[in-house]
């Protein structure tokens, strides 16, 4: 797969994957995944439940440290440097990979500390430049005239659809490279999720975007590149195009045409 | 959708000419590769505030271990004299003479023992019954009330009871139960010791009974937890197939339960045993093992906070903190057991 | 008779039964408290806030025990609050996973059944002892180890409960593990933190056994810590075992304030909390 990736004139590459395997305690439940991550595009990762998707999303910004037991082996480069050495600094490491979560979750404060909150960690800003970042997050998230009135109320009292706004938000404002979304409309309404796309369209000019769905008509809508996976197996990566049209492998065919999963 | 773009961009900071997306990509690499030197310098100094803050918390967490050592060597170190004194005959001698200086800790322990047992005798089943009436029975409006009228009963504190007691209870006790005890069991060959006169009012009996009162609230909470934890498919599944009430509690919830009721009860033990206020007031602080349940006694608890501030010589205060050692060791066995036994339903609910 | 029956009346029996428990457990409450009111409220006036305690046979008040409650059991919170919740706060965030926590957890637990009188043999052999006389200060350090069990217990629990992909967000933002949990761990848990310093004072405010020879008693005002200092327990203890009928009035309005006191603080606790499970 990557010599047939090779082959044609490569795009510009944000975050490579190579041999990456996973493990929870003794179980591998990553198996030698490789793939590209094209800058400023698209990447949907689709696939039955349990295929492992999400755990190589978390593997992508290292959560998975939070928590003993799991351990992954391989390489992930993020601009060439490997992301996997125990040297680097995980906090330095999240401020360039953002991570939104399947259920929204504002911090218990204000929708301006929510923003300012990230912000607050690596910069000291005065009243007024801190009003203009956090302004200027909220629009990139086509949130502000929502919600420009009541910037000192709890984040806990916005809608589903806003509330998970209000989260890419605060990861924007915290100028990332990559975002990476972890089923991040499973839990919003059709609206939500119309507005929630949007957005991902116009982010995916200014940052590398990396998106894990359930729903393949959302995969098709706003990913360049698609990768299908099975029981921690990369199976198929390719443009979205190639992969839904014509794809090469016969289990892709069948989980696209609905015969599991 | 492209209408809300140059906002976006000079809100970001980084350049506000309108370009075309390769010298837009550049610019966004420029101003991130500014941003990250910052950033490096920041994240150090924020790496550091995060060990140090680890440190702390650690060490605040071994300090808890640091004072069960340190009340352990506290003890052995105070009653050192006492033990050297007497030996393992301090444990089974019945004489207390601050006079010729010979002290026994059998009344005490004995005083301590008899009167958990008869407070377990009455709250365990007592207890049990208010848990089965708080998750089965009670109409559901008052459910909330009750159980926090039980809690509050748990709250209050022991020198309340021990007044109580004191000024009510023990009178009541003198004057209209223990004369009944009295004359009814007066010719029953083993009770006649058990209830033999004369009905001072305070005593083993009515220390126990106090006690009692005490630790009733205690284990009808914890129970009642515990029972809540019982899946509701499994009564569901009982009731199903006809069971009545008490059959679902005695076949299906308690034997669930079982652990965590045992846990629960012996919690409770374990504060009965170390229970001073409550009992001093009525114990009547006699250095004596009698037969009957009426007659006053002491506990390890009531002898140390009686005579603690008048002891006079360092054998009598050794022997008073070799009593709390003795204490502190039936306590902590019985605690760790329920402890434990609470952590494997913890797990099994879990 | 029929076995459908017996299974019938057998029910009925053992209902009966725990509802006549419910009402024995009920009733005891209500007498307690109700006599508690009765007596407590009788020796209620303002001398008992404005005078010291008397010399038997005369007439007094409560003020120097109630001062002295007050002092040693604010400094007694305000040493062992930081104290139990720092450890709390590695127990549910840095070291969850460890057997040093599970230990702690363990140890813990027994602490907070402990008799409060080996608290006090403790405190007596390590500050009373040396210092060669009794103080508040002792009095204090011994209040201080009965809340520590109780907060760290509290905090731990508080915390836990924050859900982890709360702080999974705050992480993913490159937020280093002491910003996760100081600023929004913390935040998040605010109420609960809040309950179990309420509850520890509740425990705390009731405890005599401790301060018997810590503190032990003083008949005058007096606020020197290096000195022993009155307090509202071990006054009623003192005044009730005495023979003198205005000493034992004094007892029971004593205990009435205390038992005021830890009630409004439970009940507090309690709101606390239900409005946190409100806003959920």
């Amino acid at each position: 797969m990557n010599a047939a990736v090779q082959a044609t004139k490569e795009p510009p590459t944000k975050v490579s994957v190579r041999s990456l395997d996973f493990y929870y305690g003794a179980d591998r439940s990553l198996k030698n995944i490789s793939l590209p991550l094209r800058t400023n595009k698209v990447t949907a990762f689709i696939g039955p439940s349990g295929c492992g998707k999400s755990t190589l999303l978390r593997v992508l910004n290292r959560m998975y440290d939070l928590y003993p037991g799991q351990r992954a082996e391989g390489e992930v480069l993020l601009d060439g440097e490997n992301i996997l050495d125990p040297a680097i600094d995980l906090n330095a490491l999240r401020s360039r990979v953002g991570m939104i979560f399947q259920k929204p979750t504002p911090f218990p404060m204000s929708i301006y500390e929510n923003i300012a909150f990230g912000i607050r960690l690596y910069e000291k800003l005065s009243r007024a430049d801190m009003d203009a970042r956090v302004e200027g997050a909220l629009r990139g998230a086509a949130l502000w005239d929502e919600v420009k009135d009541k910037l000192h109320t709890s984040g806990l009292g916005l809608s589903g659809g806003q509330q998970q706004r209000l989260c890419i938000a605060r990861s924007v404002a915290v100028q990332p490279e990559v975002i990476l979304f972890d089923e991040p409309c499973s839990a919003l309404d059709p609206i939500s999720t119309a507005k929630v796309e949007e957005l991902i369209d116009e982010l995916t000019h200014r940052y590398t975007i990396a998106i894990v769905t359930h729903n393949m008509q959302q995969a098709v809508r706003i990913s360049d590149y698609t990768a299908f996976m099975y029981l921690g197996e990369l199976v198929e990566f390719g443009e979205t195009d190639d992969v839904f049209n014509k794809p090469k492998e016969k289990r892709t065919l069948d989980y696209i045409t609905g015969r599991f999963g | 959708m492209f209408s809300i773009e140059p906002s976006r961009r000079s809100a970001n900071g980084a350049g506000g000419e309108a370009g075309s997306d390769m010298s837009e990509v550049v610019l966004q690499q420029a101003a991130s590769l500014s941003v990250a030197a910052d950033r490096t310098r920041v994240l150090g100094r924020l790496a550091l505030v995060d060990r140090l803050f680890r440190q702390v918390t650690r060490a605040a967490a071994v300090i808890v271990l640091v004072i069960l050592g340190g009340v352990i060597v506290s003890l052995v170190y105070g009653s050192w004299p006492a033990m050297k004194a007497f030996g393992f005959g301090f444990l089974f001698s019945q004489s207390w003479n601050p006079v010729t200086e010979n002290f026994g800790a059998l009344p005490a322990i004995y005083g301590t023992v008899m009167t958990s047992i008869i407070a377990m005798l009455i709250a365990v089943p007592v207890g049990l019954g208010i848990a089965i009436f708080l998750t089965e029975l009670c109409p559901y409006v008052l459910r909330r009330p009750i159980g926090t009228a039980i809690e509050l009963l748990a709250g209050i504190p022991s020198i309340i009871y021990g007044i109580w007691g004191l000024f009510v209870l023990a009178p009541f006790l003198q004057s209209h139960v223990q004369p009944a005890l009295i004359a009814a069991f007066g010719d029953i060959p083993v009770f006649s010791t058990l209830f033999a006169g004369p009905p001072y009012g305070i005593g083993m009996l009515t220390a126990g009974f106090i006690l009692a009162i005490m630790v009733l609230p205690f284990i009808a909470s914890i129970s009642r937890d515990v029972f809540e934890t019982v899946p509701l498919v499994l009564k569901e599944a009982a009731w199903g197939i006809g069971a009545t009430t008490w059959e679902v509690t005695r076949y299906v919830v308690i034997p669930y339960t079982r652990v965590g009721v045992i846990g629960g009860v012996m919690l409770g033990l374990g504060r009965a045993l170390g229970e001073t206020m409550a009992v001093t007031f009525v114990i009547g602080n006699a250095h004596k093992i009698s037969g009957s349940l009426l007659a006053p006694g002491t506990t390890i608890s009531a002898t140390i906070a009686n005579e603690f501030t008048e002891a006079v010589g360092d054998l009598y205060t050794s022997a008073l903190i070799e009593l709390g050692l003795i204490l502190f060791f039936i306590t902590f066995v019985v605690l760790a057991v329920a402890r434990y036994m609470l952590m494997r339903i913890e797990q099994k609910s879990a | 008779m029929s076995l459908y029956a017996s299974r019938r009346s057998a029910n009925s029996i053992a209902t009966t039964l725990c509802w006549v428990a419910a009402i024995f457990g009920l009733a005891w409450l209500f007498v307690i408290l109700g006599v508690l009111l009765y007596e407590g409220v009788r020796g209620l006036s303002p001398a008992v806030f404005a005078e010291m305690t008397p010399p038997p046979g005369s007439a007094g008040g409560l003020l120097n025990a109630i001062a002295g409650s007050l002092v040693m059991t604010a400094i007694g919170v305000a040493v062992g609050t930081p104290l139990g919740m720092l450890a709390g706060t590695y127990m549910a965030e840095y070291g969850r996973y460890t057997k040093l926590t599970m230990v702690v957890r363990f140890i813990n637990d027994i602490l907070l059944s402990a008799p409060s009188i080996v608290v006090g043999l403790f405190v007596y052999t390590i500050l009373v002892h040396p210092m060669g006389h009794f103080s508040a200060i002792s009095g204090a350090v011994a209040l201080a180890l009965l809340v520590v069990p109780v907060v760290v217990r509290t905090t731990e629990d508080m915390l836990l409960l924050v859900p982890g992909s709360m702080r999974e967000a705050a992480t993913a933002l490159g937020a280093p593990r002491a910003h996760v949990v100081g600023k929004v761990a913390y935040r998040a848990a605010k109420a609960g933190l809040i309950t179990g310093v309420l509850l520890a004072v509740a425990r705390v405010s009731g405890e005599t056994a401790p301060l018997l020879f810590t503190a032990l008693n003083n008949q005058f005002w007096s606020t020197d810590l290096a000195a022993p200092m009155a307090s509202l327990p071990v006054v009623i203890f003192q005044f009730a075992l005495s023979p003198y009928k205005d000493w034992q009035q004094l007892a029971w309005t004593g205990a009435l304030l205390i038992t005021v006191a830890v009630l409004a603080l439970s009940i507090a606790a309690r709101a606390l909390s239900a409005g946190r499970r409100k806003s959920k």
